[in-house]
């Protein structure tokens, strides 16, 4: 069996996951603070990847990647570099699509955030920054773990926008959904079942570990509140 | 050297307009119903909220003036405040919590060690906030504010989060804390009774307007306005207005009443102390013939709600007695009630 696309999805997930991290998160913290009619707009603008057909996010990612169109066209003149067809491809379908996944989660978790925890530090002398890295994220860990997680189980089951940009080239391309559909297309139903079992039992993996990270997070806040009782 | 206070703050309808001054050494009351601007101007001072309008100056350094275009941030201004939920981090120990507050990076562990010696917070040091009481909590507040060297201290409502039979020895803890804190202490609280015990002066605040700073004795026991007169614990108030001959119409209670002193120019309200007002045997000055409504057993004795006879609101009249004095007078359903006039209080305005 040749483990190419489970390589490959593997890392789709991982560089989009990274990138959606830190984009989501400053999408968050900024969108928040905007005025409310600009706030509205930005807030529809990021979480409609989210609710659109990925073949309309591969439409929108074609027209703008693609070696003819304004982006697509200066990045081959200036680096000679291709950004449709070629495995890394994929990462723009995946992070645009779970993008919002993050931002979402993340937003939720900034707005329920105690502010009067930011005012203490301000009052006390710490940065801006500090405050940011070692109180608010701290605070909204949760949150942010939960958004991630789902951001990379979404980057890696992403099919739609995936086949259109990047398509199916197997040992160049093939991500497990486009290996699971191409089998299946081809007849080769024992191929695919054993894709779609690889597909199931990462999934299962990710999930079961987020659970068990939230328990492990939750015992010491129980035994602590008794031993407070 | 003292904090001198003045601005102004608009938010919709509501309009915040303050001006007072705390000395040094000294804690000064900010008294107000729930709602009348206490803790926005805490949070004014503090720089958390940017005022319309005035200026606000400690020991001569100026933090915010409209007009120079100064306003320090928070970090620059060295206040010190103390919010009503403590705001502990909660993902720190105790000492972690107060080594943040120590300015100088060198000095943190020594400072930290410092405070939770003289917090007595030994026995915590190593705990998480959520693991602590609410008396514990408040400690290790105050000790992280005193390690960031404040030059005045802001006290919102610090005994709101506690159980009350909890309040009176935080308190107390508290007041030792205060008194070795040599600069302006700004106290905000809705409670009389704290004020009385932990402030020698304090200022009321109504409905967002500043009134002035007065020795708390004299604050309770003279009120000026209608608001200090409730928030002294007198509930008798009756809009009032001055005859030309020196006498003042209540008319709420409808009884024409003579103070014997001369009348406040600005003259809105009187009022009485419930224990004040007594019952009287029959028609005479000052007094009036009330209706009994109803008498009310209390802890410290008995209350007797009255309605005046020639009362134009529902407005009431509340009598204090002791306990079994309502049955010493007979239980009547009338009763003539007198309004001593050394107990008179003149109130001018809100």
């Amino acid at each position: 069996m040749d483990w190419y696309p489970l390589f490959n999805s593997l890392r789709i997930a991982a560089v989009s996951t990274v990138l959606i991290f830190f984009l989501g998160i400053l999408a968050a913290y900024y969108v928040a603070r905007l005025p409310r009619v600009v706030k509205g707009i930005l807030d529809v603008i990021l979480t409609l990847p989210l609710v659109l057909p990925p073949t309309v996010v591969g439409y929108f990612l074609l027209r703008i990647l693609g070696p003819r169109r304004p982006i697509g066209l200066w990045m081959l003149e200036m680096f000679d570099l291709r950004l449709t067809m070629v495995w890394y491809s994929a990462i723009f379908a995946s992070a645009v699509v779970a993008f919002p996944l993050m931002y979402r989660t993340a937003r939720g978790a900034f707005e329920s955030f105690d502010m009067t925890l930011a005012y203490a530090a301000q009052t006390l002398g710490r940065s801006n920054s500090w405050i940011f890295w070692r109180v608010r994220m701290p605070y909204c860990k949760q949150g942010i773990i939960a958004g991630t997680v789902l951001a990379f189980a979404r980057a890696l089951g992403e099919y739609g926008a995936t086949a259109m940009i990047a398509g199916y080239t197997p040992g160049r391309t093939a991500t497990i959904s486009t290996t699971v559909y191409q089998l299946w297309r081809t007849g080769d139903d024992a191929g695919a079942m054993r894709w779609v079992l690889v597909n199931l039992a990462i999934s299962t993996a990710v999930l079961l570990a987020v659970n068990m990270l939230e328990k492990k997070d939750r015992r010491p806040r129980r035994a602590a509140a008794e031993e407070a009782r | 050297m003292s904090l001198e206070v003045e601005l102004k703050k608009s938010f919709g309808s509501f309009k915040l307009d303050v001006a007072f001054s705390a000395p040094d050494g000294v804690v000064t009351g900010l008294l107000g119903a729930s709602g009348c601007g206490k803790s926005v101007t805490l949070r004014c001072i503090a720089g958390i909220e940017t005022p319309d309008a005035g200026r606000i100056v400690l020991n001569g350094r100026t933090l915010f003036d409209r007009e120079k275009g100064v306003n320090l941030s928070p970090q620059e201004r060295h206040v010190g405040y103390l919010f009503q939920n403590y705001a502990l981090f909660p993902n720190m120990t105790v000492e972690h919590n107060i080594a943040v507050g120590v300015r100088n990076r060198k000095q943190q562990k020594a400072t930290a060690e410092k405070l939770i010696h003289a917090l007595y917070l030994e026995d915590v040091q190593g705990k998480y906030p959520r693991q602590l009481s609410g008396g514990q909590q408040q400690r290790v507040a105050l000790a992280r504010i005193l390690a960031s060297e404040p030059e005045a201290l802001l006290l919102d409502e610090p005994f709101s989060a506690l159980d009350s039979y909890l309040k009176w020895q935080v308190e107390m803890e508290l007041s030792q804390t205060l008194e070795d804190f040599s600069g302006p202490v700004l106290f905000v609280t809705h409670s009389r009774e704290e004020v009385r015990r932990l402030c020698p002066q304090a200022c009321v605040l109504s409905r967002g307007k500043s009134q002035v700073v007065q020795p708390v004795g004299e604050l309770f026991q003279r009120p000026r306005t209608r608001s200090a007169c409730l928030l002294s614990g007198c509930r008798n108030i009756s809009r009032a207005a001055a005859n030309g001959d020196g006498s003042v119409e209540a008319l709420d209670w409808g009884v024409r009443l003579i103070p014997g002193r001369p009348l406040p120019e600005g003259l809105t309200h009187v009022g009485i102390p419930e224990g004040a007002l007594r019952p009287a045997s029959g028609p005479g000055p000052n007094r009036a013939e009330c209706r009994v409504e109803r008498v009310l057993e209390e802890l410290s004795g008995e209350t007797v709600v009255l309605l005046p006879a020639g009362n134009a609101q529902d407005a009431r009249l509340l009598l204090a007695l002791e306990q079994g004095g309502w049955a010493a007078l007979c239980t009547p359903e009338t009763l003539w009630v007198e309004f001593p006039p050394d107990a008179l209080l003149l109130l001018e305005g809100d």
